[in-house]
């Protein structure tokens, strides 16, 4: 591959946003349908959170009162970034429900099979949507690829009303309401909106640690129009979710060259042609990191990101590729900023490349955090207890 | 080996055949918002990570559209559009084009006609269409086994040997599930399978796969029925 130089921010220079945004206020059509008796629009609950999107609109991110939307990807083989995400709602005090009348967005499947169709995507969208608005929380959305889906849905539903009127049938059939929340919010907005608090609690000194940062195609590319921009994070000319997260807490982030480039997932790809996604993860991500930044760490903030660029590896070092880069979420970097157990909350052990010497390097015993894993692993092989609680996880001392 | 655009390959399905799946696709409510035209410009195939490692381009697929070549464009439904990893890279179009949205639309088509190449770029894929569809999450901690993922090593079976401890070690009382993402609700799975029914959903699986048709009929009548639902599929 050839490589591209990473070109330094300019110094002097500021890029002016356009003075009227080139793309329509998914606010203000939502609050005409809203006018129109055609649909209910959750606000986002007091207190919240202004930050500012791609063409320089606002954004109200919730503090608290949020419905967690879970991930399948995450929830099954990354838990890790779940838990912490919890972790940091209790850590700062925050209400919070994860709740059990959730299905997945199912867009994972349609993008990999298109076994559906938009009236089918359309009604699972809103059955959740409608789920959260009945318990008063607010929906925020844990896998960057629902995020992103949404954002098509509500697209979809403020533009044609034939799709509007088969979904609210739907609902009827069900009992419920056709709900469109005033924001489509992903966890990693929550972390970026939080970081000054997160960083209030920070007990771990992160500035030995050098990372590459992987935004996901989903987040900002597909609807990029409620994606988090701000000037002081690549002078706004990239998302700032992630980078300024890591930036407050003390990691050095580094720039690579194929920062815009996809992580490789392909939705069947990684399910049913995995030549393809290891290959595209290996040779345009990693490797490029690696030549170009030598990283300790890549953090990134979507469910099939993590998955491919972290399970990825195990091939590429068969084939003698510059990998050995361990992944993580944004949400597990904050937490672990700020105390939380490797592997009682971080659940590190669901994550493949060697993530050791990255913790050694921030002044954490990995055996030690292994062996009080395991000892709280023993309650539940000898009967003591079933389940490990969120007592259990924070009896053990930081 | 290469796309073959010779025309040749289908030369012997009818024209009328070809520009009924066309109609389909111009059919779907979002293609005119998929396509506006286009300038060759290419952008779309430098950011393409498909058009990287395939014979693949998202400028073929928007030409080919836009001027309605309905011989091509039955070419791409076969033997292309299965390519495309939708991470939607190509959403910079500055003609406001969305070549993986035509994509989504395209794959559509071919899975509702159950055309014999998107049966055969969904083999092996059944498995996963049940999973997502009867139980509401798609991918469960015990799809985790060292034989369905070789290529991810031997962590992948450290996993699949302590599976049932350390989902039980995880604090949120939604993860303890092995079968599933997280716990979901009955009431929440009937109210998808109602999505299913009501949406076209099953006629679409029967159209690309029988038995997987059967076998979630065979699933999801039995809830219903035992919910009050008098539904037949
Ligand atoms: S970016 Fe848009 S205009 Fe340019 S080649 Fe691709 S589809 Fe055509
Ligand atoms: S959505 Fe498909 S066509 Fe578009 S950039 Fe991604 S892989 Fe290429």
């Amino acid at each position: 591959m050839i490589h591209l130089p990473v070109v330094n921010q300019a110094r002097d220079r500021n890029f002016e946003l356009p003075e009227t945004p080139p793309t329509e206020d998914y606010h203000d059509i939502l609050d005409q349908l809203e006018k129109d008796g055609e649909i209910i629009v959750q606000r986002v609950p007091e207190p919240y959170i202004e930050v500012k999107t791609k063409y320089g609109r606002t954004k109200k991110i919730p503090v608290e009162r949020t419905w967690h939307h879970k991930s399948c990807g995450q929830c099954g083989h990354i838990p890790g970034y779940s838990t912490s995400i919890f972790w940091l709602n209790r850590k700062l005090g925050l209400d919070y429900i994860d709740p059990k009348d959730q299905t997945s967005c199912t867009a994972w499947n349609y993008y990999a099979s298109a076994t559906s169709n938009p009236a089918a995507q359309a009604a699972v969208a809103i059955r959740n949507f409608a789920a959260a608005y009945e318990t008063g929380y607010f929906p925020i959305i844990h896998c960057g690829t629902s995020f992103g889906h949404y954002k098509e849905v509500r697209q979809s539903l403020m533009h044609y009303p034939e799709l509007r009127a088969q979904v609210r049938k739907i609902m009827e059939k069900l009992g419920k309401k056709l709900v469109i929340p005033e924001e489509i919010v992903h966890y990693s907005e929550w972390v970026y909106a939080m970081r000054d608090r997160i960083a209030e609690h920070q007990v771990m000194d992160m500035s030995p640690i050098t990372a590459t940062v992987h935004p996901a195609c989903h987040y900002h590319k597909l609807i990029e129009e409620d994606a988090i921009y701000t000037p002081e994070i690549y002078g706004a000319q990239r998302t700032a979710i992630i980078t300024g997260v890591l930036q407050k807490i003390g990691v050095n982030v580094a720039d690579y060259s194929t920062w815009f480039d996809c992580c490789g997932f392909g939705f069947r790809h990684i399910l049913v042609s995995r030549d393809f996604s290891r290959s595209f993860a290996v040779q345009r991500k990693i490797e490029v990191m690696k030549e170009e930044a030598n990283p300790d760490l890549v953090v990134t903030h979507d469910t099939g990101c993590v998955t491919t660029l972290d399970q990825s590896q195990f091939a590429g070092k068969a084939h003698d590729k510059k990998v050995g880069l361990p992944v993580l979420s944004d949400s597990q970097v904050a937490a672990l900023a700020l105390g939380a157990h490797p592997y009682l909350v971080l659940q590190m052990h669901w994550h493949n490349t060697d993530n050791k010497p990255f913790l050694e390097k921030i002044g954490i015993d990995p055996e030690e955090k292994w062996r009080e894993f395991e000892e709280q692993v023993d309650k539940l092989k000898n009967g003591e207890q079933l389940y490990l609680t969120w007592d259990d996880v924070e009896s053990v001392p930081v | 080996m290469g796309l073959d655009l010779s025309m040749n390959k289908y030369a012997d399905v009818p024209y009328e055949e070809k520009e009924r799946l066309f109609n389909e696709v111009k059919a779907d409510l979002r293609f005119h918002h998929a396509l506006y035209g286009c300038y060759e410009c290419g952008i779309c195939v430098a950011a393409c990570p498909s058009a990287r490692f395939y014979d693949f381009s998202p400028r073929v697929i928007a030409q080919a559209t836009a001027r309605e070549d309905v011989d091509l464009i039955y070419t791409l439904m076969n033997d292309s559009i299965w390519d495309c990893s939708q991470c939607f890279s190509c959403d910079r179009c500055p003609r406001h084009n969305s070549p993986g949205m035509l994509i989504t639309i395209m794959r559509e088509v071919a899975v509702n006609n159950g055309l014999q190449t998107a049966k055969e770029a969904l083999e092996g894929y059944g498995r996963i269409i049940y999973k997502i569809m009867s139980t509401g999450t798609q991918v469960s901690p015990d799809m985790l086994q060292p034989n369905a993922f070789p290529d991810w090593g031997p962590h992948v079976k450290d996993i699949s040997d302590n599976l049932e401890w350390w989902r039980k070690a995880l604090p949120p009382e939604t993860l303890h599930t092995t079968e599933t993402g997280w716990a979901v609700d009955d009431k929440t799975i009937i109210e998808l399978y109602l999505i299913w029914h009501m949406t076209g959903v099953m006629d679409m699986i029967e159209e690309i796969d029988d038995g997987l048709h059967m076998i979630l009929v065979d699933v999801m009548e039995e809830k219903l029925e035992e919910e009050g639902y008098d539904v037949s599929f």
